[in-house]
């Protein structure tokens, strides 16, 4: 017995954490996959109904506009991360003299949570009081800048806010890639005769392929996610029309109690992530095990 | 010819002199720009709390406050002192901190515990363990909101501190596990190796051997898990309300709630003493923040 | 004309000084090997050559061109590096054409260059390979082409075979040689391997603490160090040097090692000055591979000593004897049979010996 245990001690030591997740995530996962198979109401009901939420989630406009919403807030937010992140840690990179100040001020908002930033920068866009009003003081007698409240805008107020607050992490990112590359390379590069545009365009860019992938997945998958932002910014309204998943889901399940409809997209959701995440580890774990 | 070519050189000198020259003061130019978009929100949330409504509906975001006034500090964090409906964060605060020390010292003695075995007593399939944990770094927590709520009830947990130091836990490990996976592997086995040689035994090895070695990684787990969790809303939000509430929620309904007139400069007191926190860690261990931030949240 | 002149050169990064008062020249065709301990400065002086780095203090001309402050791009020089610095993300072609591109070169001129470049160092069937996809020894031809096919004034190597294993490296070497024998460009070489320095060039000098020793022909370097540094840094093992003072009277010079009565005759040393030598403090300096075990010389010098230890490594063994408790090594053809701890009759071969100020470690 003792002997027993004596070996198979890292195993027992491993098992709360391999129970807990084993648990709390696969199995919730599959609890709400199958919920989302039946027609619960505010109570969870088992016995099964078809893929009746989902064609109820795919037919209702509300899952649709937040659907459209996520590809357009996704498509921006990954365009600017990735281009002001980029932008940023190749300045950075040119023994910047206040490199460590400037670092620190690019990542704070890392540091926030999205309901800070979403009060400040609801503040900030607020028509009457906030950026509209300064403009107006400056002798621009008829600025307007009232994308919060305009239905057409509102959605790209998440992106403003959501982009202030993730830039600074993909100039990390790239920052330490390129910290990286041996410097010999961009010796031979300038001994080749090449600008420092063309030693970042042409050689250490195409060199930091994994950064961009991880950056891409790690963007996609927070704005898949993206719940607080919006609640703290424009819950989900004017309207309907800055609905995301994350949020249909959640009010949905809790304030509409249509458990059933919910656990469909929530499902919805937790696919989306593993198309983009499961093809990610896989490479990590490929590259991993060819070093 | 010769000096012609050498007057050529002279040129070419010049030429990469200015043009160098004029590139510096461009990348000076746009990095403080940026810079300046990256404080803005800050400089208007600080000086917007030290306003009264008042100076706010005279000025602009921009105008410097006319003095130090901390009255909506107060009011935010001690409230107005008229009973039922006053909501303020101070309680709140607590609440998550509270919620905040546990949840992380759980979360990462657990991820320490299982990265050491899944490095230093590999077994077979321990890739595939180790991929299972990883995994759950990246699931939409809206997949488990459901059943979590129906769990923390059949626990009588619902609606409490516990429950969330619960949720903050299991949810934690894969990320803590990843840190510390990370971190062990590239501690030579041979060490472990030389211990067990000696006689030592598994929990020997650990905290004699591994632990006085980790306290780097130590430092970017528990702030990673310590900005994570008090940043979060989505737990916060579902799983409590009323007075076992973290700030992040409380920050929330504050906000949205005022009800007849918007007070702004209250709302950006509070959202600073919500942000305090993890801040200061920020910027007192920016390097171990950041650490977490790329290589930890990357790498598998 | 000199192809490359430094003159007065200094460089400091920050408050620690890595170069100082370097004075160097080599003539069209040469090969000068840069050589010393790791960390001397070698790479910094080859960065400063490239263009790389910039100057403190001092100037450097090519074909008699002060291009202190010119480009890298401009000087038409050329590099190989340690780590080959290969762009990963291009192939073989494009990285040896990368060079070329930049320089505008008619892309009829590019493909003529690459072909003959490819053929010479036998990459023609490796164009289309990422450099992750070849062998290290594979990865180093490249980067030698990626040099050639821009026909430099001078070649400039950092180290190139420190990533080789040990077979390889002779054979790049030789293949090296083989290319500046047929291309006759001067080349400029850093390394820290005696061997590499001793075959590849034509000139060698010796690097310290950011100073040259001794900038001369491998032959003097071998044969006449310029102090103790050189001395001991060139050869293996290296050589013996044996501290005592020398004795002048009448007609006779010779030396005497500390502890020992021996007088060994020193007449035919040829001394730099040869004022003061009487009691000087010296170190006599002789090479182990100059010590014999049979009197071939006239002019050898017997001497008998104690062996301690025998260390066999094939083809020959290391003696080490001991001379008044100073340590003396020898190397022997392994078929000889000498034993330990009893009184060996050895022959100094006094032809080949260096004597140096104890002081100031120069040779005197
Ligand atoms: N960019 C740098 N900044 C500060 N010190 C440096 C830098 N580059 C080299 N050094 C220092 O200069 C000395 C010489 O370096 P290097 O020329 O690379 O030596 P070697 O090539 O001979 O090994 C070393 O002590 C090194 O630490
Ligand atoms: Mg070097």
């Amino acid at each position: 017995m003792l002997k027993w245990l004596e070996k198979n001690l890292p195993k027992i030591v491993m098992a709360p954490a391999v129970g807990l997740i084993g648990w709390f995530v696969y199995g919730f996962v599959l609890w709400t996959l199958y919920i989302s198979f039946t027609n619960s109401k505010i109570l969870p009901k088992y016995e099964l109904w078809g893929v009746g939420q989902y064609v109820k989630l795919w037919g209702s406009r509300k899952w649709l506009i937040a659907v459209d919403n996520l590809l357009i807030f996704t498509a921006l937010f990954l365009i600017f991360c990735v281009v002001i992140g980029i932008i940023l840690a190749i300045f950075l990179d040119q023994k910047i003299r206040a490199e460590g100040v400037l670092r620190t001020i690019y990542l704070y908002p890392m540091a926030l949570s999205f309901i800070v930033t979403g009060t400040a920068w609801k503040w900030i866009l607020n028509p009457t009081l906030g950026i509209q009003k300064m403009f107006i003081d400056w002798g621009f007698e008829n600025f307007t800048f009232d994308w919060l409240v305009n239905r057409e805008m509102a959605i790209y107020t998440i992106v403003i806010a959501g982009v202030w607050q993730s830039a600074g992490f993909v100039m990390a990112l790239f920052l330490a890639g390129l910290r990286s590359v041996e410097d010999e390379i961009v010796k031979a590069a300038k001994i080749d005769g090449a600008n420092l545009f063309t030693v970042y365009w042409k050689i250490l860019l195409p060199m930091m392929r994994p950064v961009f992938f991880t950056s891409f997945v790690i963007l996609v998958h927070i704005s898949i996610k993206s719940y607080d932002l919006i609640v703290a910014l424009t819950q989900g309204g004017p309207g309907i029309s800055t609905t995301m998943p994350a949020l249909y889901m959640t009010q949905t399940a809790f304030h509409k109690s249509q458990v059933g409809l919910s656990a469909a997209s929530a499902i919805m959701m937790f696919m989306a992530v593993a198309a983009v995440i499961i093809p990610y580890l896989y490479s990590e774990l490929r590259r991993e095990n060819a070093r | 010819m010769q000096d012609k070519l050498q007057a050529s050189y002279k040129q070419l000198e010049m030429k990469s002199k200015y043009t160098n020259m004029f590139l510096r003061w461009f990348l000076y130019f746009a990095l403080i720009l940026f810079a300046l978009y990256f404080i803005f929100p800050l400089y208007v949330m600080v000086v917007t709390s030290l306003k009264t409504m008042e100076e706010i509906r005279q000025g602009t975001l921009l105008t410097w406050p006319s003095g130090l006034n901390f009255d909506s500090w107060a009011v935010a964090w001690g409230g107005r002192g008229y009973g039922a409906g006053d909501t303020f964060l101070r309680p709140y605060f607590w609440n998550s901190f509270k919620m905040v020390i546990p949840a992380v010292f759980f979360s990462t003695f657990i991820g320490a515990m299982t990265g050491y075995v899944l490095t230093k007593w590999r077994f077979k399939g321990d890739q595939w363990v180790f991929l299972f944990l990883l995994f759950g770094c990246f699931i939409p927590f809206q997949a488990i909101l459901l059943p979590m709520a129906r769990t923390l009830g059949v626990l009588g947990i619902s609606n409490s501190i516990i429950g969330l130091v619960l949720v903050h836990t299991v949810y934690g490990i894969p990320f803590t596990t990843l840190f510390f996976r990370n971190y062990y592997i590239s501690v030579p086995t041979e060490l472990v190796k030389a211990a067990r040689i000696d006689g030592a035994g598994f929990f020997k090895i650990f905290f004699k051997i591994l632990l006085p070695i980790s306290a780097p990684i130590i430092v970017v787990t528990v702030i990673w898990q310590f900005t994570q969790i008090w940043n979060d809303f989505l737990f916060g939000s579902t799983f409590s309300f009323g007075k076992a509430a973290p700030i992040q929620v409380a920050l929330n309904n504050m906000v949205l709630s005022s009800t007849s007139v918007k007070e702004y400069n209250v709302d950006m007191a509070s959202a600073i003493i919500a942000g305090i926190p993890t801040l200061i860690v920020y910027v007192l261990a920016g390097k171990y923040f950041i650490r977490g931030l790329t290589s930890g949240a990357v790498k598998g | 004309m000199k192809t490359l002149r430094i003159e007065e050169l200094s460089k400091n990064f920050g408050s620690t000084e890595v170069l100082r008062k370097i004075n160097l020249e080599i003539d069209e065709g040469n090969f000068l090997v840069l050589l010393g301990p790791s960390g001397c400065g070698k790479s910094t002086l080859l960065n400063i050559i490239a263009g790389l780095e910039t100057i403190n203090e001092g100037n450097v001309h090519i074909d008699d061109y002060n291009v202190s402050k010119v480009e890298p791009k401009d000087r038409n020089i050329a590099m190989v590096f340690q780590s080959y610095a290969l762009y990963p993300s291009m192939n073989v072609r494009e990285n040896m054409i990368f060079g070329l591109k930049q320089a505008k070169v008619s892309k009829e001129k590019i493909e003529e260059q690459l072909e003959k470049v490819s053929r010479f160092l036998q990459v023609d069937a490796l164009l289309e390979r990422k450099p992750s996809q070849l062998s290290g020894g594979q990865r180093q031809r490249v980067a030698i082409g990626r040099a050639l096919v821009r026909e430099p004034r001078i070649f400039l190597f950092d180290e190139p075979l420190s990533n080789l294993d040990a077979k390889l490296r002779v054979e790049m070497r030789r293949e090296i040689k083989k290319l500046h024998q047929q291309l006759k460009t001067t080349v400029v070489y850093v390394t820290h391997d005696q061997t590499e320095a001793m075959s590849l060039g034509t000139n060698i000098a010796i690097m310290n603490h950011g100073v040259i020793q001794q900038n001369d022909t491998p032959e003097n370097i071998y044969n006449k160090p310029s102090n103790t540094f050189v001395a001991d840094f060139i050869g293996s093992p290296s050589m013996n040097l044996i501290k005592g003072n020398l004795k002048e009277s009448s007609n006779k010079i010779s030396f005497i090692a500390n502890g020992s009565n021996v007088e060994i005759p020193i007449n035919g040393y040829n001394f730099n000055e040869k004022s003061n030598l009487n009691n000087k403090e010296v170190f006599f300096g002789i090479r182990p591979e100059h010590i014999f075990f049979k009197k071939s010389n006239e002019s050898d010098f017997e001497i008998t000593l104690k062996a301690d230890l025998s260390e066999y490594i094939g083809h020959e063994q290391i003696m080490t004897f001991n001379y008044e408790n100073q340590e003396v090594l020898a190397k022997f053809p392994s078929t000889i049979k000498i034993e330990l701890e009893k009184n060996t009759n050895l022959f100094f071969d006094l032809t080949q010996i260096s004597l140096f100020d104890a002081k100031t470690e120069e040779r005197i």
